[in-house]
């Protein structure tokens, strides 16, 4: 505990010299995919596990560097030449390099056994872009300049993107590609500005430089606001959320979980970084912004993923309302410590960065169980899946998990996060700012809403893929996943368990994180390793083991009772046919059936589409399709000027060599005339 | 009125003539004679670079007056000709604005050139300073007759007949350019022809014609 709280500066950055070597491992494993590109043994069988072995090294130098609680630095000769590359683990990147590398851990085994040959891309090729894709991220979360930042970050979003397109053939999936490439871009250059204003007139890069410049109030909230546009437009803050319901479909699964899992979570990182650290002490009511948005990205978020039919687009949605809760915890650590409530703002951000640890382990869970479920079926429509659990048990099983876990329900991970936010959300009443402390804990509502309607969205994602009956013939070909692909589910279910049963020794670890960042850390009022109490004041706390325990107990004796009470006169019967004994598989609730009290209740947020089955028709099928208002309200407008102005741009275009000549002509007689006014 | 020196005299006839013949090319519409009279120009500035050489002692200005002959009134014409005999091009179609319009916005240009020149020549101290105005009206006369015209030769013979403006300028102004600078500008005129040439043939190839509007459909359309 005395190390936690007064970090030492190590003398020789052994962890971070093993951390860019892991980086470079995973540069060298992705080239090496180029040997022989079509080979699947080569890449699948050994370069991806290898990888995989990576990202767990990461995971532990990452874990040791977190408890230790020290800063390194490293100076490589590269890059610009008056800008070298500088690096720095402090706690804020060890504990997202220990995101990165532990679900990326379970992500490559999946992969390892996912990629097939004939899927768009070659295997080989893949295993490059993959693999430079985890090198760049971790190259984010350990820059210390702007340079390396940036280059690092563009690298990112260029890997990102040929992985999405790995199905180029197909011009919706180029689309969807294009639309993500482009909001990265705009975020980009919304940081390329935000570094700009930071570097406050020293025109030093390094981040070392923008903590310790002077800047105006004026200049911070101008750095904050385009930190908070850029960081927004990748992490999928609403309304800079599109690409995400575009992309994830798009993407290959392990892509998918990769991207939502952790490449979301560095956004969240950079915005940390931004706001918490380079900024210096936060304003206070810089906070709303990202609180506003965050609240309303959770509804909207999850009401989108209400109402989805297609498995990867209903994933997506709910990482959008998961940053939705994050950028919520970020507002509020803001506020909390821009108003002086240190302990507070310790525990808000305490909440932030377990959702995120939890987000990354549950959404790859279910982005890589969707993934299986696509391979055995080929379908990726809700309204023509179900019943898998006979045919898939490992995969139906595992995801099981993740699905309890993002509903919220205790002892896994989910509750704890969000358990926490609201415990943090209770405190807002102790600001000394008028009308605020009335609003926020009102605004509360909103997260609660997002919960409980998170939880109903799982419920139709679980229940419409596994549970029920098939609901086309098909669905008895679909087969379980493979064994590389049961490790890497395994692990991040058990990842899922793990954070949900031990929370009070993962908020210790996170407790140099807060020491860093806002200069506090959560008090332990209890004792007991098994219970979680982070607040003195009030008695509340949470106990999952005790709590695990008594559920199992609970479920045993009912067991063991059923058992003694009706010896020899059990039967087995088909489910839920109420005795009448021929159940059809189009009796059963549709997706779309599901979502309709959602979508009847929230009709001004979609613009929907029906299609309705005439009368005659023997099959009848009921469809609709769900678009989202903001394409026509926002995009549309914006990218109509844009091509408006286009087009009066190209008037200038005639085509005709003398019109060019003529602009030359004319540009320097202008530039004569004014050198002879001078 | 002050006795101006002979060769000074001289030298200001030949800048007067370069003039001349650059309202010349303006005006001239047969692509043959296009050409001789841009041998003719390069003939007087190749005799103005002898002049200044002999006048100045500098010897790097006679190898500038060889290479002058040599390129700009034996090597160049001789492959123009060629050219225009393959291509069978001889006259230029009407230019985008008659010949008289033409002839007023360079008197207009002329003007313009020498009021810039002003304050240039002042600073100068060559022998040949008043000719700036003179080699600045020939580099954007020549300019206007690229803008004027539609067929390719005749285009090219306007970035041509700028070249020759430029090394007037330069010469007036400074007494040449350094001669590796001055080599290298004669061999990308050079090579211009010569690249130009060969677009000429794949220009004709696809359109059947050298006429430069065909180009327009190239545009991207909306």
């Amino acid at each position: 505990m005395h190390r936690l709280l007064h970090p030492v500066a190590a003398s020789f950055p052994m962890l971070l010299i093993g951390c860019v070597g892991l980086l470079l491992g995973w540069t060298v494993i992705g080239l090496a995919g180029l040997v022989r590109p079509r080979s699947v043994v080569l890449a699948g069988r050994l370069l991806f596990p290898l990888g995989a072995l990576l990202g767990l090294a990461l995971a532990l130098l990452a874990g040791a560097s977190l408890l230790g609680g020290g800063i390194e630095r490293l100076i490589l000769p590269i890059g610009l030449p008056s800008l070298p590359m500088h690096l720095r683990l402090d706690p804020l990147s060890s504990i997202f390099l220990l995101l990165l590398g532990a679900s990326s851990f379970g992500i490559s085994l999946f992969a390892g056994g996912y990629f097939r040959v004939g899927e768009g891309t070659a295997p080989g090729l893949l295993c490059l872009q993959y693999h430079l894709f985890l090198a760049a991220m971790g190259l984010v979360l350990i820059a210390d300049d702007a340079y390396s930042f940036l280059v690092a970050w563009e690298v990112m979003a260029l890997a990102s993107y040929f992985l999405v397109t790995t199905q180029h053939r197909i011009a919706e999936i180029r689309r969807a590609g294009f639309i993500y490439l482009l909001m990265a871009h705009v975020g980009a250059i919304c940081l390329l500005l935000c570094f700009g204003v930071l570097q406050g007139g020293s025109w030093h890069f390094t981040f070392h430089a923008m903590r310790s410049a002077h800047l105006s109030l004026g200049w911070a909230t101008v750095a904050f606001a385009l930190a908070l546009l850029g960081f927004g437009a990748k992490a999928g803050l609403v309304p800079l959320h599109v690409w995400l319901p575009e992309a994830h479909p798009a993407a290959p699964s392990p892509v998918s979980a990769l991207m939502s899992g952790v490449m979301l979570k560095t956004a969240v990182y950079g915005m940390l970084r931004v706001g918490l650290d380079l900024l210096g002490r936060p304003v206070w009511w810089w906070g709303l912004a990202p609180l506003i948005l965050g609240l309303f990205t959770i509804v909207y978020g999850v009401l989108f993923a209400a109402v989805q039919t297609d498995m990867k687009r209903l994933l997506a949605y709910s990482s959008v309302e998961n940053i939705g809760m994050v950028f919520t915890g970020i507002g509020l650590t803001i506020v909390f410590a821009g108003s002086g409530l240190k302990v507070f703002a310790a525990l808000a951000l305490l909440a932030t960065l377990y959702h995120c640890l939890n987000h990354a382990f549950m959404k790859s869970l279910l982005f890589l169980g969707t993934g299986s479920v696509l391979h055995a079926t080929g379908e990726r429509n809700l309204g023509r899946l179900g019943g898998l659990i006979h045919r898939m048990p490992w995969v139906a099983w595992l995801t099981l998990i993740g699905t309890l876990a993002i509903a919220g329900l205790p002892p896994l991970n989910g509750f704890v996060s969000e358990w926490l936010l609201l415990q943090s959300f209770l405190f807002t009443g102790h600001l000394p700012h008028a009308f605020v402390n009335l609003l926020i804990p009102m605004a509360m509502a909103l997260v609660v809403l997002g919960a409980a309607l998170a939880g109903y969205v799982m419920v139709k994602f679980y229940g419409v893929i596994f549970l029920g009956q098939p609901r086309e013939a098909a669905l008895a070909r679909a087969h379980d996943c493979g064994w590389l692909e049961r490790i890497g589910l395994t692990w991040l279910a058990v990842g899922c368990v793990a954070l949900g049963l031990f929370p009070l020794q993962v908020i210790r670890a996170l407790g140099a994180v807060t020491h860093q960042l806002v200069g506090a850390v959560v008090p332990q009022s209890s004792s007991h390793w098994w219970l979680l109490a982070p607040v003195p004041e009030r008695s509340v706390s949470y106990a999952p083991l005790v709590f695990l325990t008594a559920t199992l107990a609970v479920v045993l004796m009912t067991v063991l009772a059923v058992r003694l009470a009706y010896r020899q006169r059990e039967r087995r019967g088909p489910a839920w046919d109420c005795g009448a004994g021929n159940l059809t598989a189009r009796m059963q609730d549709t997706a779309e059936g599901f979502g309709q009290p959602i979508r009847h209740l929230f009709q001004p947020f979609f613009q929907i589409e029906r299609e309705l089955p005439e009368p005659t028709d023997r099959a009848p099928r009921y469809r609709v399709v769900v678009r989202e208002r903001i394409w026509r309200l926002m995009y549309e407008p914006i990218s109509g000027a844009v091509e408006g102005l286009a087009n009066i741009a190209a008037r200038l275009q005639q085509g005709r060599i003398s019109v060019y000549l003529l602009y030359s002509f004319l540009t320097l007689l202008v530039l004569l005339a004014v050198a002879l006014i001078r | 009125m002050t006795h101006l020196p002979l060769y000074q005299q001289l030298l200001d006839s030949c800048a007067a003539l370069l003039l001349l013949l650059s309202f010349a090319m303006l005006s001239q519409r047969r692509v043959v004679a296009l050409v001789n009279l841009y041998a003719v120009q390069g003939a007087v500035l190749a005799a103005t670079t002898l002049l200044l050489a002999w006048r100045t002692g500098q010897d790097h200005l006679y190898v500038s007056a060889a290479l002058t002959l040599a390129l700009k009134v034996m090597l160049l014409p001789w492959l123009l000709h060629r050219l225009i005999r393959r291509l069978q091009v001889h006259r230029d179609t009407e230019p985008l604005l008659n010949v008289s319009g033409i002839m007023l916005v360079g008197l207009v240009i002329v003007v313009f050139a020498f009021s810039l020149a002003q304050p240039i020549t002042r600073l100068a101290s060559t022998a040949t300073r008043s000719a700036i105005g003179i080699a600045l009206a020939v580099v954007l006369l020549a300019f206007l007759m690229m803008i004027t015209r539609r067929k390719a030769v005749s285009q090219v013979m306007g970035f041509l007949s700028m070249e020759n403006g430029v090394l007037f300028g330069a010469m007036s102004a400074s007494y040449g350019m350094p001669m590796i600078v001055e080599l290298g500008i004669a061999l990308d005129v050079l090579v211009a022809v010569l690249v130009l040439g060969v677009f000429f043939f794949q220009i004709r190839e696809q359109f059947d014609s050298l006429d430069l509007h065909h180009l327009e459909s190239l545009k991207e359309h909306q």
